[in-house]
């Protein structure tokens, strides 16, 4: 059947790394086939090396801008205001979902508020976080934290709402306190879903650190794309928009393993 | 819970209070000259600036231009991401080529490679649409390709065995089996393109609410600001509500609708 696959057996893989790595280079091939085409287009002339640059020169120009030290600050202003506002939006999503899903009252007030934001796109606040925060490093961050905050606060209310009653019945029956109620039942079984929602945050930052940068900033990674572009570096234009792309999929993968080495607890489904 | 029981109606009072008070503080607060009405203007000002671009019409030019731009993106991109998810997951060729590809082009911020379709497709609607199919893509194709592959096989080894051809199969086991999936990929890719569609037009004009709210914040006119965004955020939740009820229309015969 086409769908399920050939597994390999758990024999194949003492055969020594050269399996492995021959595994790998037939799954990554692709990759390879999609880079030789790139560097073809530019070298036959079918599509000029203007529009597409060759691998050959995006790669010197990602190492000028390395050795410049041009891409290592610009990446650290973009990557430290998506951690503050990350960082920001997983503390105060987490507490706000949960207060959510335990205190009738308290859900009532927030949810009109949480309905209204969640499905409503967040670039579209970047000229009011222009009026009210300007140019610099606030306007970003608060960006960031309200785009990360929304499925935060969905996926924490979610995760903590689905805890089976009978666990907490029988914890405060065992005499949990409230707080501990709260530690060690809802937080454990909400947590699944809550890092679900913070690797949905975490992609939401790297969007709007991009795109808020791409309107109103004086420095940044996405600063750099348009200010490379207007100057018609595309070389380096070509290098920065795939490290920023790497960039977010590097996160996105260490944080997946984070994840998954944090739920090892969990059965597979 | 019934929809008609006290608790969920006294529930839907309090939270209309909640917001009526919400708008009462905000018009307040900016009337009284707590905040300066440049950093909040009050809330009548903003509705009667919605009313007067409703009485011109530019408020339905530019949210048609905007729904326009980012229904045919997402549509171009379920149109190519579904077929393809599928494949992937009932051809192994196509799975070996995809795989990779997708796996890796999955979890990029789409949004960087903005700059690149200006640079190939220059600022009209086909470098916005184009930038809206590509960011819609890879979650449609993620979902269908998961949702088709994880299809039980029992019901696909009775179609065959009862004679069923490839096309049978697609249209009565397949697509049924794995529809919950690729509807939850399209409901994860609609907000994202939503987010490139505004985003696009605020770096390359040409109308549309984010045009014209980019537009409104360099001149300062705070109050177009705020306009924009209460029309973003009626068309963000009218889209998604919409696509929410398309969900409940297509699987009513599913589970997961079953009345509470």
């Amino acid at each position: 059947m086409a769908g399920g696959g050939i597994r390999p057996l758990a024999g194949e893989q003492e055969r020594g790394s050269l399996v492995v790595m021959v595994a790998l280079c037939v799954r990554y091939l692709p990759v390879l086939i999609m880079l030789a085409l790139w560097e073809l287009a530019g070298r036959s002339g079918l599509v000029s090396q203007q529009m597409l640059p060759g691998i050959g020169a995006i790669a010197s120009a990602f190492l000028d801008l390395l050795s410049s030290g041009e891409l290592i600050m610009n990446a650290w202003r973009s990557l430290s205001r998506a951690a503050a506002g990350l960082g920001l939006a997983v503390m105060i999503g987490m507490t706000v979902g949960l207060l959510m899903a335990t205190r009738p009252l308290f859900r009532t007030l927030i949810n009109p508020l949480v309905r209204i934001l969640y499905p409503m796109p967040k670039s579209a606040l970047i000229p009011l976080v222009m009026i009210w925060f300007g140019l610099g490093d606030a306007s970003k961050i608060f960006l960031i934290f309200l785009g990360c905050l929304l499925p935060v606060i969905v996926s924490a209310y979610n995760g903590a709402r689905g805890v089976n009653p009978f666990l907490i019945w029988s914890a405060t029956s065992l005499g949990a306190s409230q707080d501990e109620v709260l530690r060690e039942i809802i937080l454990p079984a909400a947590l699944p879903d809550i890092l679900a929602g913070c690797r949905t945050a975490l992609a939401f930052s790297f969007i709007l650190m991009v795109s808020s940068e791409f309107v109103i900033a004086k420095d940044g990674l996405g600063f750099l794309i348009g200010s490379l572009g207007d100057g018609g570096n595309y070389p380096a234009m070509f290098a920065v928009i795939l490290t920023v792309a790497g960039t977010g999929f590097v996160a996105d993968r260490l944080f997946g393993s984070f994840v998954s080495h944090r739920l090892r607890w969990k059965e597979q489904a | 819970m019934s929809t008609l029981s006290p608790a969920y109606n006294r529930d839907r009072l309090l939270q209309a209070l909640v917001l009526a008070g919400l708008a009462l503080v905000w018009e307040a607060s900016s009337r009284a000259g707590w905040v300066h009405p440049f950093l909040l203007p009050p809330l009548s000002d903003v509705l009667t600036r919605l009313l007067t671009d409703m009485q011109s019409g530019a408020v339905f030019v530019d949210l048609a231009l905007t729904l326009y731009r980012a229904l045919t993106g997402f549509a171009i991109a379920a149109v190519l991401a579904v077929p393809l998810g599928i494949l992937m997951a009932r051809r192994r060729g196509v799975q070996w080529f995809f795989d990779p590809l997708i796996s890796i082009g999955f979890p990029m911020p789409k949004i960087a490679f903005v700059p690149i379709f200006i640079l190939w497709f220059d600022i009209y609607d086909t470098s916005k649409v184009i930038m809206i199919t590509f960011s819609c893509f890879f979650p449609i194709v993620t979902a269908t390709y998961s949702g088709t592959s994880h299809i039980d096989k029992w019901p696909l080894w009775s179609a065959r065995a009862l004679g069923a051809s490839e096309g049978e199969l697609l249209r009565e086991i397949i697509l049924p089996l794995a529809s919950p999936s690729i509807l939850t990929g399209l409901q994860i890719a609609l907000p994202v393109g939503m987010i490139t569609t505004i985003v696009t037009e605020m770096l390359m004009g040409g109308s549309g609410v984010g045009g014209a709210m980019i537009a409104a914040g360099r001149f300062a006119d705070s109050v177009g600001v705020f306009a924009g965004i209460i029309e973003i955020a009626i068309l963000g939740m009218v889209v998604i509500r919409g696509l929410d009820w398309l969900r409940a229309r297509m699987l009513v015969w599913h589970p997961e609708n079953r009345a509470h």
